[in-house]
């Protein structure tokens, strides 16, 4: 894959960004995040984790299956705070 | 408001469904959640007949069983809340949603997860301009919204969704100019092939997509050759003329609502990657949450009804709407089907992973 090739859509991070990310360390996919923010904006990472993942797996050479899929939390879509603040009695 | 159920299942594809009809129609309270404005999950946009044998619905479309489901839903008096999205699950048992622009609480004695699926990525060059889809979104927009993705497709992926939406894509008046894969050979059935083929579609093995380009928009497609290990082969690239480029490379399954759950993941490639550890009653290790379907392992409609039915037998079980003795009969009966399922070439490798899946399960459970 080409450094320029974007990885994350929602947060414009590239194949080089991840590489990099790596290189500083990061094993995870959680990792990468943190020091990138791949996989943080509105598609919460449902597009890029599996990419992600594929570049860990290149720079590491850890397994998938040493690797755990990263951490979620709500909301898993868009949800307006004035309505998550609103809701419950 | 806090709703109050027996069971609450995320999902009214065919797993969720199927699982719903089976815990209603032994008398157990349900609500069924899907954030889509129509309940049927993928089922409502597969315009082609099933394969199998008679009882798994041998020729019928797959919209077909989603109408038959949703009949079934209201007659048992089902409550399916469609545009209802499920946005957390926390722990208890209790579920976040959003419905009618407000948040809501659901508070379940089971709860049965049937997210289905995501639509594998592939990143190249151009991949991220208008055009790039996959081929179930493509899918989506033809069946569904009834509006043409494109005119002139390149689909990669030769697996049976790439197949079949090709086909569909032809129906619709579309040209599809190239089929392409990475293996020497057809990844999906050869009914589905021969009838491209038939049609003239030129189909490109050991190939892969280098880059889509143009102008704001997908206006040519690079592909070239590939050798050991999918690499490119120099000077074996050929441009295509192009407007669309519809990815259908696999399917992995939905797993973020689970994650939150606390239940275990394992990964087996031949599942679609990473996959929720499950019992054959389609348990997870947080033993208040059930699977079935797509999310629980990448299969077909067919299995992700019969897994829908075990879910719902089991969860019937321990809430103790069954008895024991009815419950192993009727799993008996499922699982039989199940097996039909999971024969030839394709089915059995579905079939050895789900094994394994159920294995991993086994081993933490004695732990």
């Amino acid at each position: 894959m080409n450094d320029d090739t974007i990885i994350c859509r929602c947060e414009e991070l590239t194949v080089g960004d991840i590489r990099r990310a790596c290189r500083q360390g990061a094993t995870t996919v959680d990792g990468v995040k943190r020091v990138t923010r791949a996989g943080k904006g509105l598609c919460q990472g449902r597009t890029c984790r599996a990419l992600v993942e594929q570049i860990i797996v290149q720079e590491t050479g850890r397994s998938l299956s040493d690797m755990d899929y990263p951490n979620t939390r709500p909301p898993v879509r868009p949800v307006k705070m004035s309505i998550l603040k609103g809701g419950d009695e | 408001m806090i709703y109050n159920t027996q069971v609450a299942i995320i999902g009214a594809g065919p797993a969720g469904l199927s699982a719903a009809i089976e815990i209603a129609k032994d008398g157990g309270q349900v609500m069924v959640f899907d954030e889509n404005d129509r309940p049927g999950g993928q089922l409502f946009k597969q315009i082609h007949k099933f394969f199998g044998s008679e009882h798994h619905g041998a020729g019928i479309r797959g919209f077909r069983f989603g109408e038959k489901m949703l009949e079934d839903c209201r007659n048992l008096g089902v409550d399916i809340r469609l545009n209802t999205v499920v946005y957390g699950m926390f722990p208890d048992n209790e579920l976040g949603i959003v419905e009618n622009g407000k948040s809501h609480t659901v508070k379940a004695e089971r709860i049965i997860v049937a997210t289905g699926a995501t639509e594998k990525p592939l990143a190249f060059p151009g991949w991220d301009l208008p055009g790039v889809m996959g081929a179930g979104a493509a899918q989506t927009m033809m069946n569904i919204n009834r509006v043409q993705p494109g005119n002139r497709i390149v689909m990669i992926g030769s697996g049976n969704v790439g197949l079949v939406v090709s086909y569909q894509l032809l129906q619709a008046g579309m040209d599809v100019v190239a089929l392409v894969e990475g293996l020497p050979k057809v990844n999906g059935y050869d009914v589905h092939a021969n009838k491209l083929k038939r049609q003239g579609v030129p189909f490109y093995m050991s190939h892969t997509i280098v880059e889509a380009k143009g102008n704001g928009k997908v206006e040519e497609v690079v592909i070239a050759e590939v050798g050991p290990r999918f690499a490119v082969k120099e000077g074996t690239e050929k441009v295509i003329k192009a407007d669309t480029v519809c990815l259908a490379v696999g399917l992995m399954p939905s797993l973020e609502l689970l994650r939150m759950s606390g239940a275990a993941f394992t990964h087996i490639p031949a599942m679609g990657g990473y996959v929720p550890m499950h019992s054959k009653n389609m348990q997870t290790t947080n033993s208040g949450i059930y699977v079935a379907g797509d999310v629980a392992g990448i299969e077909e409609a067919s299995t992700a009804m019969e897994e829908g039915k075990l879910a719902g037998i089991a969860v019937c079980k321990e809430l103790g709407i069954l008895d024991e003795a009815d419950a192993l009969k009727r799993e008996a009966e499922v699982n039989e089907r199940i097996s039909e399922l999971r024969i030839g070439s394709h089915g059995e490798k579905r079939r050895e992973a789900k094994d394994e899946i159920i294995r991993r399960y086994d081993s933490w459970k004695e732990k």
